[in-house]
């Protein structure tokens, strides 16, 4: 699932830069929209490997299905 | 055809099957070396459009800090050997209806777009202009979002170390 997120947001940055290059190409705000989503992007990552780890430690499954109750 | 074009096909068609791979294998660990490869594979277009700053975060970050930190933690949970359930034929045709309704709907949107360009003059990524504007205070300066930036990182490494923390042991 953390993969899927990483493609689409992806697939936004190549977007961006596409639009950037060949419509207005007078400007750099597309540049500076896809550096900021990358680094967004790496930290919501970090964020959800930390809760994986976490959610391993407590149910030794990392499947999503496993995790039913919301008790911490 | 020109050499450009075939490279351009190649690249894409190198992403987009590494992409489509990464979410319909039932092994993990091949998921996220697909998605390495998806992911070298869009900073290799990058290259190709010449804004090569950009290529190279790209690569620094997502292919040298995002799938690293996915392949550490698919080996810290030890699941490297075990195979993903298998879904529902139900659940993988709805995908797939989704993901196709979802294509169909962008490339309508796109063929019906008629694309104005500006007359102005290109202005070139290079590293200093993306610089001076990023930190520029003006109109068009981006030093605000910087700021909220640096700050929600360090939000999220903090948020980070917070969460993966062992907890204290009871002192007896």
């Amino acid at each position: 699932m953390l993969m899927s997120v990483e493609l689409i947001l992806n697939s936004v940055n190549l977007n961006f830069i596409a639009f950037n290059k060949y419509l207005w190409y007078d400007r750099l705000d597309g540049v500076f929209f896809t550096i900021f989503i990358i680094a967004i992007a790496a930290a919501e990552a970090a964020v959800a490997i930390a809760i994986i780890i976490n959610l391993y430690r407590s149910h030794k499954s990392i499947d999503v299905e496993d995790a039913e109750e919301m008790k911490y | 055809m020109s050499g450009s074009t075939i490279i351009f096909y190649l690249l894409a068609a190198l992403t987009l099957v590494n992409a489509v791979l990464a979410v319909t294998t039932r092994m993990i660990f091949r998921a996220a070396i697909y998605l390495l490869f998806s992911l070298i594979g869009i900073a290799g277009i990058y290259f190709w459009l010449q804004y090569e700053f950009i290529a190279a975060v790209q690569i620094v970050v997502y292919v040298g800090g995002i799938v690293v930190l996915i392949i550490f933690s698919i080996f810290l949970t030890q699941q490297a050997g075990e195979q993903l359930p298998k879904q529902k034929l139900g659940r993988q045709l709805f995908a797939a209806l989704a993901a196709f309704c979802g294509l169909a709907l962008v490339m309508l949107r796109l063929a019906q777009h008629d694309f104005i360009t500006t007359g102005n003059k290109a202005i070139e990524p290079t590293v200093a202009n993306i610089g001076n504007q990023m930190l520029g205070v003006d109109d068009n300066g981006y030093a605000l979002p910087f700021e909220v930036v640096s700050i929600l990182l360090l939000a999220a490494l903090i948020g980070c170390i917070v969460i993966a923390l062992k907890s204290k042991p009871e002192t007896t």
